[in-house]
This record gives structure tokens, sequence and C-alpha cells, in this order.
């Protein structure tokens, strides 16, 4: 094998762990991925020659620190920068001293710094999986439906601002610690759920947005064990994967969790999930993360306890008063078989939803159940009118013609018992919101 | 680092001055001299009193009023010297204008000699 996809590999692995350690000394980031990228470079000509070294990112990190103090020289700035040189070259010097040293771990520093709430919720999102994910400029802009050029923009606008208005490189103390790690987890959960829903519906072009997601909620468990709502996150993300293939039918429409082919769900997910969940919940600090994976573990019992989910879901609201939490909730409550009580909840949500598709969805299923055809039809109607992706239209477009063939006296015999959908994210009984929170 | 916290509120919205506002600012100018984060800062008289100047073709043109014809209206600043960003928000959020209205922080630019 040549060095080029060696090289590939190292840097995929350990390009977080490496910029990490630079800006841990550069308090620039910019700086940190462009003497990476030299670095990088570098390496192609002499591995070629002379073979990968023994520690190949603890090469790339000592050749990075020495492509910026020779640029730092030549700036001839030595003066101004004295004090970070003397660093700089110190660093330098311990590791000449062991030839192959490990490279100190700074990344959990780097997570706070990239999800930071004073940087705009899409960029925390591009910065994190550029600087942590290891992907390219190129590979986000496509999996936001953005072009490279702006993306690059909004990532260099990120890193000077990162870099001017002095966003620390520091791990959150205590005060600020549940807040900021909030955002990290945001940050992650956002990243999954653009790889899980497929919003646009251009799966093939894009990159594996959730296994990613999975790579960095695993990485931040690692850095820092035992943190009751990383394991809720990674435990939900990971029972949520396991069942993605038995989330679309041949005809390539949404199938609704309780009509999934069992067989499908990747068992091994869906038990590390169960086993992170009582890992958790053992730390008796309950937040959003741990209730959802907990609602997640609960769809996957060979049993639905449905009245647990309701509670579960009343526990959600008390972290989380939002309407689409809400609207979980009252589909939840549908489910142990409150139809009425469910549909006069549904309803009291429209001001706040909308323009929330599974919301109209949600309407249609308990319009249907509590016998409105008519007016289920119409909310059918209104919910494809608001969808955003193929799979889930084609799920939609299902159900209306169900309800439109029950309508008719001579077929209604052939009509099943109507299970409650939601479509898209939704569509798995988790109580996803667009913003999670 | 040094920060301005410019503190944005609505003139219409905002309580009349005096009474427990003050006491809450020179609560914050003790606890925010204590430590040490304090540079300076000074409330502004209502956005009424602001006149705006331009010059045009070599030329002062002078207007009356606030230049931004927004609801919230610049009402008085600080100057924070702060470690990094997020010690600057703690004592931003603290500041009793940031109940009511908003407060921008913004690093002040640094020329090199």
């Amino acid at each position: 094998m040549g060095a080029a996809p060696i090289l590939e590999a190292i840097h995929r692995h350990e390009r977080g762990r490496i910029l990490a350690a630079l800006m841990a000394e550069l308090r620039d980031l910019d700086l940190a991925e462009e003497a990476l990228s030299e670095a990088m470079e570098s390496a192609l000509v002499h591995w070629g020659r002379a073979g990968v070294p023994d520690r190949p990112g603890a090469w790339l990190l000592t050749a990075a620190r020495r492509k910026v103090i020779d640029r730092w020289r030549r700036a001839a700035r030595l003066a101004a920068r004295a004090p970070d040189l003397r660093l700089l070259a110190e660093a330098d010097a311990a590791a000449r001293e062991e030839p192959a040293p490990e490279i100190p771990d700074e990344r959990l520093r780097l997570i706070f710094t990239c999800s930071h709430p004073a940087l705009e919720a899409k960029t925390r999102v591009a910065l994190t999986l550029r600087t942590l994910g290891g992907l390219t400029t190129a590979e986000i802009a496509r999996a936001f439906l953005d072009t490279e050029p702006a993306m690059g923009q909004r990532l260099s606008r990120a890193k000077a601002k990162i870099r001017e208005a002095g966003i620390p490189f520091a791990v959150p103390g205590p005060g600020d610690w549940a807040a900021r790690l909030g955002s990290v987890l945001a940050v992650l959960y956002l990243i999954f759920n653009e790889g899980y829903a497929v919003t646009a519906g251009a799966a093939p072009l894009r990159v594996d947005l959730s296994a990613e997601a999975i790579y960095l909620a695993r990485m931040l468990d690692q850095l820092r064990p035992d943190e009751p709502e990383v394991l809720g996150l990674l435990a939900l993300m990971l029972m949520t994967d396991a069942r993605r293939a038995a989330r679309l039918g041949p005809d390539g429409a949404l199938v609704a969790l309780d009509r999934q082919d069992r067989r499908l769900w990747d068992r091994a997910g869906i038990a590390e999930g169960e086993a992170l969940v009582d890992r958790a919940m053992a730390l008796c600090a309950p937040g959003p993360f741990q209730i959802k994976a907990a609602i997640a573990a609960l769809h996957a019992a060979p049993e639905i306890d449905r009245r647990q989910i309701f509670l579960l879901y009343d526990s959600l609201l008390r972290f989380e008063p939002t309407p689409v939490v809400r609207l979980n909730r009252a589909v939840a409550l549908a489910e142990t078989g409150e139809t009425a009580a469910a549909l006069a909840l549904v309803e009291a949500l429209r001001v706040d939803l909308h323009s929330y598709q599974p919301f109209h969805a949600a309407l249609a299923e308990l319009r249907l159940r509590a016998g409105q055809g008519a007016a289920a039809a119409e909310a059918y109607g209104e919910a494809i009118a608001r969808s955003g992706n193929a799979a889930e239209r084609a799920f939609l477009r299902t159900r209306l013609a169900a309800v439109q063939t029950a309508a008719d006296p001579k077929k209604k015999a052939e009509q099943s018992s109507a299970q409650v959908q939601q479509g898209g994210k939704d569509t798995e009984g988790t109580p996803v919101s667009h913003e999670p929170r | 680092m040094k920060y301005i916290a410019l503190i944005y509120y609505d003139p219409a919205e905002a309580p009349q001055s005096g009474g427990s506002m003050n006491e809450a600012y020179i609560d914050f100018n003790r606890r925010a001299g204590a430590a040490g984060v304090l540079a300076g800062g000074d409330a502004l008289q209502a956005p009424a009193t602001a006149t705006v100047v331009r010059m045009r073709g070599g030329e002062a043109q002078t207007m009356d009023g606030p230049f931004a014809e927004t609801k919230e209206q610049l009402g008085g600043y600080y100057l924070l010297d702060c470690a990094d960003l997020d010690q600057a928000l703690h004592w931003a959020a603290q500041i009793p204008g940031a109940r009511i209205g908003a407060v921008e922080v913004r690093p002040l630019m640094i020329f090199n000699a």
C-alpha cells in the first residue's frame, strides 16, 4: 500500500486529536488546520521515500508544529510571537526527546469550542464535522445541500470568530456544564437526524451522517465517561439506527414502527442501546435524552408497554415543554386507547404546529380512529402538502388511499384498524423535535 | 481581552428609571469592580437626544434621531476586561438591562503598535 491511502486513513482517525493538540498550543483553529494540511503534504513525500513512521499521528503533529515555527520565523514576527514560539519550541523539543510520543488528547476541549452557543447552530454542526469528524468541506457542503464555497466561508468565519471573540478552548466549569453539554449533545443529535431523516430525499449522494454522529458520541463517552445524558444520547441513536433496515418498505415508503419487520432490526445495536439506558438510569440523574432512549427501548421490547411510554412522555414534558413533545405525548396517549382525549389534545396544538407535517399526520390518524373519515382525508392532504421527502409522501399517500377506500361502504370491511403514524423522524415513536434542545 | 457590552432596550417597554433598577446597577458595578473585570461604562440619555452625522462630498450632513430606527435602542455600555468570551458573557448576563432588553458582547479591536 502506498503512502497516500495510509495517510488518508490516519487523517480520518487522528485528525481531531491532532487538531485539538495543535489548538491547545496555538489557540488558532485556522492556523492549526493549515499547518496540518502542510504536514500532510510533507508526509506524502517523506513516507513515500522512507516508509510510514511507527506513530504516524505523532509524526504529523510534530511536522505541523514545525510548519508553524517555520512560518512564524519567516514572517519575522519573532518578537511579537516570542511566548507562543517558545511554547511551541518546547513542545517540539519534548517530542524530539521521545521520538514517538502519544498525542495529548485535547478533543474534549475542542468539542466544547466547536459547539459553543456563540456560534450559529448550523455552524456548530459543520465545524464539529470538519474538525472532529474529519469530513471534508465538500462532504459537509453536500450533506447540507450547500455549495462548497458557501460552506467554506461559513467554516472560516467560524474559525475567525473563535479566534477574535475569544471563544475559549476549555471544558466548561460546573456552573455552565449542564447547559454547554446540552449544546454539544444537540449538535450531535442534529447531525444524526440529518442523516436519518434525509429530509431532501437524496440519500445516495450524502455521507452517512448518522454513523458520524454515533462515532462522535462514542468519542464523547470515552472522553467523559459515565455522563448520563451522553449515555442516553448514544443509546437513543444506536437504537434508532438499529431499525434503519426496516424503516422503508420494498416500495420505498416509510414503514411505521409498529408495522416494521422486526427480523430486519439490528439486534446487537438494540442490545447495546438497552445496556446503555440501564447504565444511564443507574446514575440517577434523569434527562431528556435518557427518557427518549428509554422510550425507544420500550418500543423495541417484545411486548410494548403503552402506558409506560405515555408516562415517560409525561416526564419528558417536564424537561422539554414544547408543542412537539406535547404532540408525541398525545399520540402515546392514543396508543393506550384514549382516542377521544388524545384527539382533543392534538387539536389544541394547531396554532403552534399548523406548519409541522407530523401534526397533520397524527391528526389524520386520530380522526380516522374516531370515525371522522372525511376530516381524516383532509388532514392527510395537509400532511402530504407539507412533507419534504419522497418516502414520507409515499407513506402518507398510502394512508390517504386507505381512508378513501374506507369511505366507500362496500370496502369498509377490508379496512384494518388504523395505527397512529406520524411520518418522518417521529414515525419511530421517539419524541424527536426539529430543534432538539 | 477587552469586551464592550452594549445594552439595548425598548424605550416603550423599559421601566421608569430609578428605584430597583438603579440599585441593581449599583450592585453590578460593585461586584464587577471587585472581580476586576470592570474597565468602564456609561448610561446614555434617551434615543430622542441622539444626532447622527455623516460626511458626504466633503460636507457634514446632520440628522435628528438615533442611527437605527429599530425598536431596540442602545441605552448604555460597559467595558469589561475578561479572560475569554465565557467570562465576558458570564458578567454581561448579570447586567440588569439584560433582564428587560439584550446585551451585545463584542471584543475590542486590538491594534499592534
